[in-house]
């Protein structure tokens, strides 16, 4: 049955009214019309859907709304702000560095993975600011890519983990 | 002599700063905000206003016919276009395919966006610019020779005060010109932005989450729906065979309701998850024939293949064979393989009486248009298709057949309707690269000259009639005609040497009794290298002769040695027989080399890998890739494209195969259908060689079949024993070791 629920996304609080077994991810890409989190299996397996849930990677396609009320969501679109948070910074940046290293390094191809990938990271790099290779390849090994970016993508973490670490 | 640029980081140290925005449709509407009405395409190659559009800022619009796939082809023909007119790269943007509004340059693959479409957009850009610079003569009273032109502004009296810029001589207005092609092009040495490495213009916002792929497109009023067919395909002929459908296993989810037209089924909700729910519990039976030979007796049966063959080439004599002083003889197989983009297909169409608008992921928008208009008894100018970047597709997954889907169930229901596929919907209906049986012959004489090359392989040819169209309509399976890509490769069998005696024949399958196939990223190449540069490995092998100065000593021409040299080299290839090293270590290592490429350009690999002997397992430890695809016109875009074909190609061969039995397939997920991952990504060293004064060809797929060689070739070097077959599974590997 349809019900009410509040959910913790990004720092502010919204309703929405689902079916509680709902999976979070159909309500935040289409009640909320979020572009972070994406739909890519729908089994748990390729990391696509992935949010932050109190600061934990989650695979939003196979999570249901009734387990995450009351918890801290963050997705795509809440990094920027939970960097600005853990740095004590007074306003978000415009990318933040994990999104800027993509960028500097041409990391990304078609980049529908992007958002998996840089959740996983952002754990990852919230945990060790200073991972060794075979850290991140552990970490990452659960988030595939298709366009074959993985090399890439292990550059640009850890030119992020450089700037986080010169910047704290 | 060529010009080695080697894969270094400061090659991108100038990027991030420069962002252009990228027109995006807006989310919930299809408007344009480009001056441009749209209109039933496509729009007339031959008037420059189809082409290029000059606006009042002294900014311009490049109308391109090829779709941004994540490999950076919309930056890359926007600094063609923005050279020859002298723009900068932030006054200069694109918008996106559509048949309302962009010229049709026929679809993008086989690594034609730079080939075919930059010539194009070439000449119209320079012919925008001698029609602008005519204007300009006589609005500045200055001689045309003595113009010069510099982000749009045209100067040239010597007086800095008289000037004047693109926008006021034709802001938004039309050329109203015949697009002759005759403009003179620039010429390569006064290059300012091509054969540069520009920071692509999608990445910022991929970067940031705000670019909206096909799957975030909606309508107002539209419906969820989902396809409801047997998990994995069969026989492409048997299509699909509905027995019964118990439409109330559905009543209670929500609003979800069945959508039925001949054997095509699928559901439509309001909500997205009662889509997703009830198209996973309607229950309906299906019969299911056992048509297919499973992987088991494939090959077998596509030997047996009624005849159909075709000389491919044949030079020579090859009964000389008998003066040769070693021969070779190898067969080797290639399985179905996948393309299952990251996200599966995603469409949205709304259906209308006489109109129809689809947005999805197609490589082809005109293509798909008039299977569109055929299915919905439309003509091709009623149907509007737009494209919308979804996950990296790599040649034709099921964007035709989902695009169809979303318009019949559109048509059905009377409403807008967004089709999203599931991941076993994609796994399991994708029209599949086809397997190939590759049988070779060749020898050599004793001063390590080849003498004769025989191959012959075995292939079907690609699915014509998408799946929707087959079950809605009955439409027939059918195969398309024969092409080049569908058949063996001249290029890659021999086409890398000199070999004066050589018969190349082709057996084509009959593919309606197997799976669905299409082109997958460099089609049939890997399977082709695979077989044909073992043979060439192991005839240097028996003569005692180093692999890369085997081939060397029998190379072609000079652009096939540039990228034997150039992956040699970075590899710092140092020369011995192969499989001299082996030793009774449970992990061994080695290092192979390869030639090939797709239908133009030219590739070359090494390979350096270890073999776990007891368990089988293979890892990769770097590849090496050279392409040369002539002037390079974004040597970013490229690397990055290497990088991709070597990552794709230790995946293919290590993991990638569809499986199936006598009824269906069975790979229909990531472990069902494993694709390599982060842990196992091996180092990758891109080489381009660049030729700035060679027209651009392909570079998006060249270099996988030497890279699928040259992992052949290492496994050689590491164990002394050949792989027939691939992908190299433990359990393969294990009886390879045997």
């Amino acid at each position: 049955m349809a019900a009410a629920t509040t959910l913790r996304l990004n720092g502010v609080e919204v309703g929405v009214t689902a079916d509680v077994s709902t999976p979070l991810l159909y309500v935040l890409t289409d009640e909320l019309q979020l572009l972070g989190p994406r739909f890519g299996c729908g089994l748990a397996q390729c990391g696509s859907c992935s949010v932050l849930v109190d600061g934990v990677e989650t695979r939003s396609c196979v999570t249901p709304l009734s387990a995450v009320a009351g918890k801290q969501i963050t997705t795509l679109e809440g990094l920027p702000m939970l960097y600005a948070q853990s740095k004590g910074l007074q306003s978000p940046p415009a990318y933040t560095p994990l999104q800027q290293a993509l960028i500097d390094t041409q990391a990304i191809q078609c980049g529908y993975c992007s958002n998996g990938l840089q959740i996983k990271a952002t754990e990852l790099l919230m945990l060790n600011a200073n991972p060794s290779e075979q850290e991140i390849r552990t970490a990452m090994n659960g988030h595939l890519c298709r366009c074959g970016t993985y090399p890439k993508i292990l550059e640009a973490i850890q030119l992020a983990a450089s700037t986080i670490r010169g910047e704290a | 002599m060529s010009n080695f640029t080697l894969n270094r980081r400061d090659l991108l140290k100038a990027g991030g700063a420069l962002v252009v925005t990228f027109p995006l449709l807006p989310r919930g509407t299809t408007a344009q905000t480009q001056m441009r009405e749209p209109q039933p395409g496509p729009p007339a190659a031959d008037q420059i206003d189809s082409w290029i559009a000059i606006h009042s800022d002294n900014t311009a619009t490049v109308y391109i016919g090829f779709a941004e796939l994540g490999q950076g082809a919309s930056t890359a023909l926007l600094q063609v276009a923005a050279e020859e007119l002298d723009l900068g790269m932030d006054q200069i943007r694109t918008v996106g395919l559509d048949t309302h509004l962009t010229p049709n340059q026929g679809g993008t693959y086989s690594s034609q966006a730079m080939r075919r479409g930059g010539p194009q957009v070439q000449r119209a850009a320079a012919e925008a610019r001698q029609a602008l610079l005519a204007l300009a003569a006589t609005q500045l009273q200055i001689p045309l020779a003595s113009l010069r032109v510099e982000n749009g502004i045209v100067s040239g009296s010597g007086d800095d005060n008289v000037f004047t810029t693109y926008g006021e001589l034709i802001g938004d207005r039309r050329f109203n010109l015949a697009f002759t092609g005759t403009a003179p092009v620039k010429d390569p040495s006064s290059y300012k932005l091509v054969t540069k490495p520009l920071p692509r213009n999608d990445i910022p916002p991929k970067a940031n989450g705000t670019y909206q792929f096909m799957q975030h497109q909606r309508l107002p009023g539209m419906l969820h729906g989902r396809i409801v067919r047997p998990r994995g395909q069969g026989a492409y002929k048997d299509g699909i065979q509905v027995v019964s459908i118990d439409e109330s296993s559905i009543a209670g989810i929500g609003d979800a309701r069945v959508l039925r037209q001949g054997n095509f089924v699928g559901v439509v909700a309001t909500r997205e998850w009662d889509a997703v729910r009830a198209a996973q519990q309607l229950n309906l039976t299906w019969n299911q024939p056992e048509s297919l030979p499973g992987n088991a007796d494939l090959f077998v049966r596509m030997e047996q293949s009624p005849p159909d063959d075709r000389v491919a080439r044949e030079e020579g004599d090859l009964s000389v064979i008998s003066a040769a002083a070693v021969t070779t003889g190898f067969t080797g197989y290639g399985p179905y393989q996948a393309h299952v983009p990251f996200a599966p297909n995603c469409a949205l169409a709304d259906v209308q009486t006489d109109t129809a608008l689809v947005l999805c992921s197609t490589q082809d928008v005109y293509g798909t248009r008039g299977k569109l208009a055929a299915l919905l008894g439309l003509q091709p100018p009623q149907v509007r298709v737009q494209y919308v970047e979804g996950a990296g597709t790599f040649g034709h997954s099921c964007w035709d057949d989902c695009a169809q889907a979303a318009a019949l169930l559109s048509q059905l229901a009377g409403a807008p309707v967004r089709l999203q596929f599931m991941r076993w919907d994609e796994h399991g209906w994708d029209t599949y690269g086809p397997a190939h049986l590759g049988k070779v012959k060749a020898s050599a004489t004793a001063d390590g000259k080849l003498l004769t090359y025989e191959y012959e392989g075995w292939q079907h040819h690609w699915s014509f009639v998408e799946t929707t169209e087959q079950t809605s309509k009955g439409t027939p399976a059918a195969e398309w005609p024969a092409m080049a890509a569908q058949q063996i490769n001249p290029l890659v069998l021999g086409g890398q040497y000199r070999i004066p005696n050589i018969k190349l024949l082709n057996h084509h399958v009959p593919g309606v009794d197997y799976l669905k196939g299409a082109w997958l990223r460099s089609p049939l190449d890997l399977a082709l290298t695979f077989v044909s540069e073992q043979a060439i490995d192991d005839l240097a092998f028996q003569l005692g002769i180093d692999p890369y100065q085997f081939r060397l000593q029998n190379i072609a021409d000079d652009r096939w040695q540039g990228v034997l040299d150039g992956a040699a080299r970075a590899a710092q290839w140092q020369p011995k027989q192969a499989a001299q090293n082996l030793s009774s270590d449970e992990v061994v290592t080695g290092r192979g080399i390869g030639l090939g490429t797709h239908l133009a350009s030219w590739g070359g690999a090494v390979a350096e890998l270890e073999v776990n002997k007891r368990t089988g397992v293979v890892r990769i430890l770097h590849l090496y890739g050279a392409i040369d695809a002539g002037r390079v016109v974004n040597p970013s875009n490229v690397e990055n494209q290497i990088i991709s074909q070597l990552i794709q190609t230790a995946s293919r061969m290590l993991h990638e195969e569809v499986a199936f039995n006598t009824t269906n397939v069975t790979s229909l997920d990531w472990q069902s259908y494993p694709i390599l991952r982060f842990m196992e990504a091996p180092q990758v060293t891109a080489v381009i060689v660049q030729h700035i004064e060679q027209e651009p060809l392909g570079a998006g797929e060249e270099v996988m079949a030497a890279a699928a060689a040259a992992i052949a070739n290492a496994f050689f070097d590491a164990t002394g024993k050949r792989m027939t077959a691939f992908p190299f599974t433990p359990a393969r590997v294990l009886t390879a070791l045997m």
